[in-house]
């Protein structure tokens, strides 16, 4: 007959035991996309490639000079990412789904909230890569300079908003037949506020604006970011459970 | 070990298990055969808790599906014909992941113990894209054993093998079975089934229809007797 | 199943007369508008429209958590048709609302929360249509139906605050009495009874349709059931 203060110290370890490995199993996940990638360097390439060109572009398309420029810079940087980031999330989602791996993932003794946790941070950390290529390619074009701190914490809270609502819709659209063209469509509506909050955070901080005004656009930002997170977290085994 | 009472499965309107009632005892290898569209994969992912039943009562182990799926999902090994592997890891890399996915202790040891179980402990470090559709199911099984479970399901896994790598696949199986766990295989393959396994279902129309064990099988009148039951 | 229960029929008759009563207050028992005029009498349609829209969704999403939590498939088949007559109504809502902006502002369009919001709706309601058109599975259909009717619900407030601290010309329409305001207007209490009542009847139509709507996908349902019977499924 165990101690009465042993009992709660067993269930401690039993819960200390099962935290441990739900954190491994995030780890796992993330540390084999990043593996996977680092050795064939498809999903960053493809979406390097098309975020420069989407930059090149909007230089043609909108020719704007100096002045007009810095106005819709922001603007011009989330529309390249809101985009590249699309084939990310579709790209990290396929690999599971062609080669039946997702099963695999469904197999482990997990919760599935870690499966999505892994996804989604491997999806933040290639969104982040990009990001933090294309800015300074950016700057050095049009000699603007977009490493400001608060600028950086923008596109930090914006992604994240981002890919947490892209990784769950990227794991529905993976599975229907029209799988390519849905994402887009069924993420952009649901990320509009999380875009403009970005946008106009990103500007408000390169216009070097009050604090007080850029406030409204964080606080925004956060709001989506827990509020989906939160959602995602409950909704996630639903969508791939059979 | 394994206990299924009357069973539903539909998809949307359609029923595919129909009330299909099954028992597998510990140690048993048990081979299920049938028809296409008799329902064998689906049965399968049910036990193999990647499906939910409509209707009825599953127990693996002695834990109730789905309420206790997590339980069930430590004690299960599944290998179905599709690889689970990612080609642009090692095999040893690919194992390692799901070790940790699995949260066990002693990684290492037990990567190389599996690797060497299934004869690929020379290609330890190759990526799995380079590997034979043999050598990919032969490390599927690795990866379907690593964490020691008590019970196998495997779903066709001599699926688009050649002569050579089945036979060695058939090893394997033989290896793992002779430890004691309970084996649930899906065949098309009559011959194999009544080889490897201690007994054979016929799945037929969503229900098992017939079960002979090893002692009644005759080889020769085996393609009758499906046939007789299946179109019953 | 014969024909639609004596409910179904009265309801079908009340939205038909109710209708016919709102219009009549809406055109001819309301005041004419000192400044806008008579294309002001959108308004009662317009705004009713709009509110059904936001039912239709909101009634989707709660519908969809029912169907997660519960499973049974009549939850589905309510998302589903409120889905469809939110679509139809918040079109109505979005034409209306060009109308009545036209005379006023001299423009179709105005980037205002409002309209924006409901224009993100009805892009929510047909991605929603586009996913479950896109997956053969019917179980799935309706999960992945459920989940993104929740997620959508969610994102339209977010979405209302942002453009709202975007920016804003759209009119603000009750009790504010200034009337430099543009586009604004006070309510006098003939016009707020052809509003409230235009409020009502919607409502009652949009419930009207429901009811059928989903009446029909359970009727259909039916016969596949029986067809694949007779297949010998």
């Amino acid at each position: 007959m165990p101690e009465p203060g042993a009992a709660p110290g067993v269930r401690g370890v039993r819960r200390a035991r099962g935290t441990r490995a739900y954190l491994r199993a995030i780890g796992a996940i993330v540390w084999k996309d990043m593996a996977a990638e680092f050795r064939s360097r498809e999903l960053l390439g493809a979406m390097l490639v098309f975020a420069l060109l989407v930059v090149l572009i909007f230089n043609f398309a909108l020719e704007l000079d100096a002045a007009a420029r810095a106005t819709v810079t922001s603007g011009v940087l989330w529309v390249t990412f809101a985009f590249a980031g699309t084939l990310g999330l579709n790209r990290s989602m396929s690999v599971e789904k062609d080669r039946g791996c997702l099963d695999g993932l469904l197999l482990a003794p997990v919760d599935r909230s870690a499966l999505f946790f892994g996804k989604a941070i491997g999806n933040l950390v290639f969104m982040l890569v990009v990001e933090a290529i294309v800015l300074p390619i950016y700057s050095l074009l049009y000699n603007v300079n977009l490493l400001l701190p608060g600028m950086l914490g923008a596109i930090l809270l914006g992604s994240l908003g981002y890919v947490v609502v892209g990784t769950l819709l990227a794991a529905m659209a993976v599975q229907a037949r029209t799988r390519d063209v849905l994402l887009p469509i069924l993420l952009f509506p649901v990320i509009l506020p999380v875009l403009v909050a970005a946008v106009k955070a990103t500007t408000g901080f390169l216009q070097g604006l009050e604090t007080a005004d850029i406030l409204p656009w964080i606080q925004l930002m956060v709001a989506f970011d827990v509020i989906f997170t939160a959602v995602a977290f409950m909704v996630f085994d639903f969508v791939v459970e059979e | 070990m394994i206990s299924v009472r009357q069973l539903v499965k539909n998809f949307g309107l359609k029923p595919v298990l129909r009330g299909l009632d099954l028992t597998v005892a510990e140690g048993e290898f048990v081979a299920l055969v049938g028809p296409n569209g008799a329902g064998k994969t689906t049965l399968l992912r049910i036990l193999a808790t990647l499906s939910r039943a409509s209707l009825g009562q599953v127990h693996i182990a002695g834990f109730e599906l789905p309420a206790h799926a997590a339980e069930v999902r430590r004690r299960l090994g599944v290998v179905s014909h599709q690889p689970l592997l990612y080609g642009d890891l090692t095999a040893e890399e690919n194992l390692r992941f799901y070790a940790r996915l699995y949260d066990l202790s002693g990684v290492e040891g037990r990567v190389t113990e599996v690797l060497e179980l299934v004869g690929l402990a020379a290609r330890r470090r190759d990526l799995v894209r380079q590997f034979s559709r043999g050598m990919q199911q032969r490390l599927t099984i690795a990866r379907a054993i690593l964490h020691d479970p008590e019970v196998l399901l495997l779903d066709e896994p001599h699926t688009g093998l050649d002569q050579d790598a089945s036979a060695m696949l058939d090893d394997a199986l033989r290896q793992v079975a002779a430890r004691g766990r309970t084996v649930v295989m899906t065949s098309h393959d009559l011959n194999r089934a009544a080889d490897l396994a201690s007994r054979i279902d016929i799945l037929s129309r969503g229900r098992i229809a017939g079960s002979l064990p090893k002692a009644e099988i005759d080889l020769a009148r085996l393609p009758e007797i499906y046939r007789a039951v299946t179109h019953a | 199943m014969g024909a639609s229960p004596r409910g179904l029929k009265f309801l079908s008759w009340a939205s038909v007369l109710m209708f016919g009563v709102a219009s009549y207050l809406a055109l001819v028992y309301a005041p004419r508008e000192a400044v806008m005029g008579d294309v002001q009498r959108v308004f009662y349609f317009h705004v009713s429209a709009g509110w059904v829209g936001g039912l239709a969704f909101l009634t989707a999403a709660v519908a969809g958590v029912g169907y997660l939590l519960r499973g049974r498939r009549s939850w589905d088949q309510v998302a589903l048709s409120s889905v469809e007559i939110g679509i139809a109504f918040t079109f109505i809502n979005i034409v209306t609302g060009s109308i009545w902006a036209r005379p006023i502002w001299n423009t179709w369009w105005t980037w205002d929360p409002r309209l924006v919001t409901a224009t993100v709706m009805l892009l929510l309601y047909a991605a929603y249509l586009l996913l479950r058109q896109g997956i053969d599975d019917p179980d799935r259909r309706a999960r992945f139906g459920a989940v993104y009717a929740i997620v959508g619900f969610l994102s339209v407030p977010l979405t209302f605050l942002s453009i709202r601290i975007f920016r804003t010309i759209h009119p603000v329409v009750i009790g504010n009495n200034d009337p430099t305001a543009q586009g604004a207007f006070d309510m006098t209490p003939r016009m707020l009874q052809a509003f409230l009542f235009s409020l009502l009847t919607f409502t009652v139509i949009y419930l009207t349709l429901l009811w059928h709507r989903t009446r029909l996908q359970r009727l259909s349902e039916h016969v596949e059931e029986r067809k694949l019977k007779l297949l010998g499924g």
